[in-house]
């Protein structure tokens, strides 16, 4: 198998006397999406949040494409091309699509936004992953539905020429319609050489699109599998801890 | 994959100048309705008070307003900068006031040169906007409660250093010419035409851009059209303010020079909102502060920016009122502020944050200022000043809150 994108050893995290995550270890491929699960408090965010430079780990390896690396803050993290897509969005409803997709990063030109630059960009970005329910990249993010937006921040990460994408429950306040659309562009990130990490606690959704699940469960990864090789129960028991995988990883 | 390069998503630039007009009409009933509410506003005042008192469209009150309005926009203007962000500077009046004590007192008793005095009085000014920003942005303080505890104490400090009921004359001849003096006829049509000019200009500039870019361009009609409508429109203005509006027997004519001054502060400002970073991430610090930190944005930074930019223009709008009434006195500023923000919010600058333009801001202040003149006009008792200003601004406050509830935001304030 080819380089992982990602690769942790033995992480370790603690808050106080609470210890979340104990000597974790786990993979993402390039072209890969790898489902992250878990209970709840399993600390899959606190894992998320490590690999993003926002709370950085206590001890443990971080490999970025076999090489070690320190996360310490969002700015290092972004660097290297990981992007998050967090749970809550994290886009400004006042502003339009193109806008929202280069906030913190605007192209210039003598010092003025270059709107034109940034409208085509977007508009190729949007276009690279088949996106085509919205009607204008100029619309405001204020009229957009949960999916469109959903939409608009993962095609934001693909702006940022992201190696790694971190999506944060992607689908949990969607319909059916717009959880297939969701799915369909994790894919198409996937299918275009970007390593993707998808938290989710819905299995359907998992066996839909990923193909490698890593289980957390209260802070050990008890499994890390290949989709094509488990099945739902399997899966579930992992997540309950009624199972454990021997010599994984 | 295949039709990459060949972006299919519209853009909203596309179509006749039915299919724009028709989109606009759509923005409108979607409660996107910026200023209209203030134009339809303006066009009502003015036949009203047209109908009720003859002085109302002569020369002299015509230009008048206009003057008054100029004090009462770059306070609002002023104010846009921190309302964007959802806050308030309930200071911003006493802040000039602080400034102009300051520049009267350099001026006065240790004759300093008027312009270095102007200069420590903006200086002033910069100074405690960053305070406020600094209590706002780094401790955390609501803006109301720290502008609230300044509003109360520069009251003091414009006493202390004015002295109990001090006024000072001003009896420099320029910061009098600001409001007092015309320029001449020539002067006017020329400040038409170059604003005519450099809203074309512009205008072509983007297309050219978006042209590059192989972007659909909006049919060029729309800005001939808005060309036109300046030409015309300020033409009107200056042709008034051009003829002689004297009622003694030497002649008063041409455009007042605080006209050009606010002009060109309102372009500039409205470039800053609208081209450049700092604007873009103002609005993005007004929309959803948490989305600008995720984006890299310094939002305590911006923060202090616009609490300072406020300030300064504040005091901009404190030497336009030294300089209408002459002097400066200890209580400058008390008032005032509570009007500015009537007149951003009349003008469609949204309280919640994220919403609005210098320019919306005011039209507003013309709407505020025509209230106040009309009803003086008709020596209506100040009383029903305040309570017609009062009105308007609930008014207003509540199109605000019904608009943001139409375009889908909440109105609960993040
Ligand atoms: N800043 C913190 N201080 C103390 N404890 C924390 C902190 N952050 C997380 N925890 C604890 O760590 C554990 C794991 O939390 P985490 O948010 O990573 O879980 P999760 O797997 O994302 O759960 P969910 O599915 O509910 O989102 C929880 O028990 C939580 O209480
Ligand atoms: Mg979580």
């Amino acid at each position: 198998m080819s380089v992982p994108a990602i690769e942790l050893s033995a992480v370790l995290k603690s808050f106080g006397p609470v210890d979340v995550l104990k000597g974790v270890n786990f993979k993402a491929y390039p072209g890969k999406v790898t489902a992250l699960v878990g209970d709840n408090g399993a600390g899959k965010s606190t894992l998320i949040k490590g690999l993003s430079g926002v709370q950085p780990y206590d001890s443990g390896v971080v490999r970025f494409f076999g090489e070690e690396v320190n996360l310490h803050t969002p700015r290092e993290a972004s660097a290297y091309g990981i992007e998050v897509v967090y749970q809550d969005l994290a886009l400004c409803e006042n502003l339009d699509i193109v806008q929202n997709m280069f906030l913190g990063r605007e192209e210039l030109l003598q010092g003025t936004l270059n709107e034109a630059d940034m409208e085509l960009q977007a508009t190729k970005a949007l276009a690279s992953l088949s996106v085509k329910t919205v009607k204008s990249v100029r619309q405001k993010v204020s009229s957009l539905s949960g999916g469109q937006r959903q939409t608009v921040a993962i095609a934001r990460s693909v702006l940022r020429d992201a190696k790694v994408v971190i999506l944060d429950e992607p689908t949990a306040a969607l319909g059916v319609a717009q959880t297939e659309q969701v799915l369909n562009l994790v894919r198409r990130l996937a299918d275009a050489g970007i390593a993707v990490v998808m938290i989710s606690h819905n299995l359907s959704d998992v066996f839909k699109v990923c193909d490698d699940i890593a289980v957390l469960y209260l802070g050990r990864m008890v499994a890390q599998l290949k989709t094509s090789e488990t099945n739902h129960s399997d899966v579930v028991a992992y997540i309950t801890g009624t199972k454990t995988q021997d010599g994984t990883n | 994959m295949s039709n990459a390069n060949q972006p299919s998503l519209a853009s909203g630039h596309e179509g006749t100048l039915r299919d724009q007009f028709s989109a606009y009409i759509s923005r409108l009933k979607n409660g996107e309705m910026g200023s209209l509410p203030a134009v339809g506003a303006v066009l009502v005042l003015t036949g009203l008070f047209a109908m009720l008192s003859p002085v109302f469209l002569s020369r002299i009150n015509f230009t008048n307003l206009f003057v008054q309005a100029a004090e009462l926009t770059m306070l609002a203007s002023a104010l846009v900068f921190v309302i964007l962000l959802a806050e308030i500077d309930l200071a911003a009046g006493v802040t000039a006031g602080v400034a102009m004590a300051v520049f009267i007192v350099l001026v006065k008793f240790l004759a300093l040169n008027w312009i270095l005095a102007l200069i420590a009085g903006f200086i002033v000014g910069l100074a405690i906007g960053w305070v406020i920003g600094f209590f706002v942005a780094k401790i955390g303080v609501p803006s109301f409660v720290v502008t609230l505890a300044f509003f109360l104490g520069f009251q003091g400090m414009q006493l202390i250093l004015l002295g109990e009921g001090g006024v000072y004359r001003i009896e420099v001849p320029e910061v009098i010419a600001i409001m007092n003096n015309n320029m001449p006829d020539w002067a006017g049509w020329a400040l038409i035409i170059v604003m005519a000019v450099t809203m074309f200009a512009l205008g072509v500039w983007d297309r050219a851009r978006r042209a590059k870019y192989s972007l659909v361009n909006k049919p060029f009609s729309i800005l001939i059209i808005r060309t036109f409508a300046l030409l015309i429109l300020g033409g009107l203005a200056v042709l008034i303010m051009n003829q002689n509006r004297s009622q003694g027997s030497i002649p008063i004519e041409g455009v007042p020079i605080v006209i050009p001054i606010t002009v060109v502060i309102l372009f500039i400002c409205t470039f800053v909102l609208e081209r450049t970073k700092f604007g873009r991430h103002l609005y993005a610090v007004g929309g959803n502060p948490e989305a600008a930190r995720r984006a890299g944005i310094k939002v305590a930074r911006i923060r202090i920016f616009a609490f300072m930019i406020c300030a300064f223009l504040a005091v901009v709008s404190g030497i336009f009122h030294a300089s209408r009434i002459g002097n400066v006195d200890g209580s400058a500023g008390h008032t005032i502020v509570l009007s500015g923000v009537a007149a951003a919010v009349v003008g469609g600058v949204s309280l919640f944050g994220g919403r609005g333009k210098v320019l919306n801001a005011s039209i507003g202040a013309l709407v505020i200022t025509m209230i106040d003149n009309g009803l003086g006009l008709l020596q209506m008792p100040a009383g029903v000043n305040f309570l017609v200003e009062g009105g308007v601004l609930l008014l207003a406050a509540t199109i605000d809150a019904l608009a943001r509830l139409r375009t889908g935001g909440s109105i609960v304030r993040k």
